[in-house]
């Protein structure tokens, strides 16, 4: 049995309350044992068949991060990302789990699909692939799927993301319905009509650069409404990107009357304003918008309070047949898998968030709101694990993404924090020492 | 006397100073459209190329006036947007083009930044010939030529924008280059028709017709689009007409020496009566005449050579 021991690294697993030095023994794809570096008096054999060492002195170790919000693209836009590039973004991101959203083509809206996602995750896959089945058939919003047959294959949510459910009372089913299975119904929260034809936020920037604008309103009034079914049906919520200071508002004071609700925000949507706008690039639109200054200040004291659960990417990637055009044609979107980890920690840089709750929110607090029993290390976990530097820095070159599309706001920055390796069920697999630099 | 820049794109990143240096360079143009032949050799060699995503007429025919008259090859591309067949970036577009050498490429469209996005794709200069509801530089130009004109000045100028200031192009830039040299704008429509943080391009803001004509020196009437009505936007013509359009009666609340801009096409008797249009204040026309000389300044500007040697041909 191959043996991985990971030694001398800075533990930190907040969901244990642990932060400390510890040598982590990995057997069988588990966690064996996790002994206090100071303490531990186990000779290893250098060089024994089937042993890995890893010395991490120096470095930060990390239950692998989970993403409650990717799209891997597959089936239907190979030419955009693939299973097995959007995992291998995800492992070089830190990320040892996503869930994949169910708008590929054909929908994930059958038990067929969501086992073609598994199979190929499974033959070519780096990270571990939880798919999100869609709630209603091919999303369009009128027709329930079966839930029953998605979460039998492997689905572990149910999202129409992409295409708001607009009508109130198919939402109400979704979330009555979905609680035979414990599975939360994510909410692409957001008022067509409100919203219009807008392309980026609406406020002053919008007018000054003569884009129609996405007013706030329009999310805000769906957060409303989803909160609202949610109380009335004690269904399972999650809201998925939240980007107004109204929407963390809502949700904040339904937490407080107990309302079974949990929340995602972007790394973007935490750390751009519209202002990236100016310039019209393109790598700058995605749904919902880029908002105000206010709205990313609310979007951090949700996360800090515990009103927002997840930092989620809505990877979305998107090729030059989408974005080198107009503004307003442009698709939606962009890559978020392999800038996540270091954006989240530029926020606890800045000051602000500690480290524990960015880890938080991408480690445990998905795990929990989609059941997943992950994002913890403990004795017989599964040996999901990310090693960072939280001393170096990198410069984001869209060329050497791992994901097959490069729409990447953030080229050229440069950001602190590196993902040194990934380790899923005990393998390694991802190495930044092994990687051309 | 070259513009430190390559292209056009917007009013908002000119300096006062490339404002003067472009209308005066247009006033001293004017001469040459009044010639019998309407012709200088400044730009013989250079070719322009005209790409209009959307339908024009005045706008295109002034910019292909004036490179002639410059002595410039002018090629006219009209493309509807939607034949624009799928799977052509405009990048692929902007690379096509670029291809051919011209010097010059004059763009419309009917998306914001896509003169801005075309110019990070092309080395040759990039004329504005208006993008979406962002900017129609030219068109300011030629305003603010045609008012400098009758007033003299603009410093110390009250501007009036009234109409539809949402969707207007023409607005922002004329905010922005009023303002610059000096004259305090107000826009004017109603509150469906003014977009949010508008007072942040430098103007004041008003829903009051009225107030808006009192003291202004100049008022510029905008097009309205009828089919902004399906948008809610206003509930009628009939309505819009007696609540913003501009007419003799309202007219009496404005100052004797007032003069009159619209940027065409005139609605006649929604935003604008005929009387007024066709009436002593109006000077519709002469921003049309203005429009070829303020053309001409630009392409000498980015193309051309020496303000010396323009006299002397």
């Amino acid at each position: 049995m191959n043996r991985l021991v990971i030694k001398g690294g800075r533990l930190i697993d907040p969901s244990v309350n642990v932060d400390g030095l510890f040598n982590i023994y990995i057997m069988g794809g588990r966690v064996g044992t996790i002994k206090p570096a100071d303490r531990d008096t186990t000779e290893l054999v250098e060089g024994a068949p089937g042993l890995e060492v890893i010395d991490a002195t120096g470095l930060v170790v990390l239950p692998g991060f989970i993403d409650a919000h990717t799209h891997l693209r597959e089936p239907g836009f190979e030419y955009k990302e693939t299973i097995k590039t959007g995992t291998q973004a995800a492992s070089s991101g830190g990320f040892t789990s996503v869930l994949c959203m169910a708008n590929t083509n054909p929908v994930n809206d059958n038990a067929s699909v969501t086992r073609y996602i598994l199979d190929k995750a499974k033959a070519e896959g780096t990270a571990s692939v939880h798919p999100i089945g869609a709630v209603t058939v091919g999303q369009l919003g009128e027709r329930l799927t079966e839930f029953g047959d998605l979460k039998a294959a492997g689905c572990v949510a149910f999202s129409d993301d992409g295409v708001p459910i607009t009508d109130g009372t198919v939402m109400r089913r979704a979330l009555e319905y979905s609680k035979i299975f414990g599975a939360p119904v994510v909410s692409h929260s957001e008022d067509p009509r409100l919203a219009g034809a807008g392309v980026m936020n609406e406020g002053a920037v919008s007018t000054r650069l003569g884009l129609k604008g996405i007013p706030n309103a329009a999310e805000d009034a769906m957060v409303a409404r989803d909160l609202s079914l949610a109380e009335l049906t004690g269904g399972r919520l999650h809201i998925a990107h939240v980007s107004t200071r109204g929407a963390v508002e809502l949700i904040r004071s339904a937490k407080a009357r107990g309302v079974n609700v949990t929340a995602e925000t972007t790394p973007h949507h935490l750390t751009l304003t519209d202002e990236a706008v100016v310039g019209y690039d393109t790598f700058t639109k995605m749904n919902p918008p880029l908002r105000a200054r206010e709205d990313v200040d609310a979007l951090r004291g949700g996360l800090k309070d515990g009103t927002i659960d997840c930092i989620a990417t809505d990877h979305a990637p998107q090729s030059a047949i989408e974005k080198d055009v107009e503004f307003d044609k442009a698709a939606n979107g962009i890559v978020g898998l392999e800038t996540a980890f270091s954006l989240a920690y530029g926020l606890v840089e800045e000051g602000g968030l500690t480290l524990d709750a960015i880890i938080r929110a991408l480690t445990i607090n998905p795990s929990r709101a989609f059941s997943l029993n992950k994002g913890s290390l403990r004795v017989g976990s599964q040996a999901d694990i990310v090693i960072v530097d939280l001393n170096r820095t990198w410069k984001v070159d869209p060329s050497r993404l791992k994901s097959k599309s490069k729409n990447t706001p953030y080229g050229g920055r440069t950001l602190k924090g590196v993902v040194i390796k990934t380790v899923v069920n005990g393998s390694v697999v991802y190495d930044a020492t092994k990687e051309n630099s | 006397m070259r513009l430190k820049r390559k292209d056009l794109l917007g009013i908002e990143e000119l300096e006062k100073s490339e404002i003067e240096q472009l209308l005066s360079t247009a006033e001293s143009f004017k001469e040459v459209s009044a010639r019998e032949i309407k012709k200088v050799p400044t730009l013989r060699g250079k070719t322009v190329i005209n790409l209009f995503y959307e339908p024009s007429t005045r706008t295109r025919t002034s910019f292909e006036i004036a490179a002639k008259r410059m002595s410039a090859d002018a090629v006219n591309i009209s493309v509807s947007t939607s034949s624009v067949s799928k799977g052509e970036t405009l990048k692929d577009t902007a690379k096509n083009l670029e291809a051919m050498r011209p010097d010059c490429i004059v763009v419309r469209h009917s998306s914001s930044g896509t003169p801005q996005m075309l110019s990070k794709y092309v080395s040759c200069s990039v004329v504005n010939a208006g993008d979406g509801a962002h900017e129609h530089p030219s068109q300011a130009l030629l305003d603010m030529l045609t008012v400098k004109e009758k007033k003299g000045r603009i410093d110390g100028l009250k501007l009036s924008i009234i109409g539809d200031i949402t969707h207007s192009r023409v607005a922002r830039s004329n905010i922005y280059g009023f303002t610059k040299l000096g004259a305090e704008v107000t826009v004017c429509g109603p509150p469906t028709m003014i977009p949010p943080g508008m007072e942040r391009l430098g103007c004041r803001v008003t829903t009051d017709m009225n107030e808006a004509l009192r003291g202004a020196d100049v008022i510029m009437m905008l097009r309205i689009q009828m089919e902004r009505q399906k948008e809610s936007l206003f509930p009628s013509v009939r309505e819009y007409s007696r609540l913003y359009g501009l007419d003799d009666a309202k007219l009496k609340g404005a100052k004797d020496d007032v003069i009159i801009l619209h940027p065409g096409p005139i609605n006649r008797g929604v935003e604008i009566s005929s009387e007024v249009a066709d009436g002593p204040y109006s000077l519709i026309l002469d921003q049309v005449t203005n429009g070829v000389a303020v053309r001409m300044a630009i392409f000498y500007m980015l193309l051309g050579g020496t303000r010396e040697e323009a006299q002397l041909k």
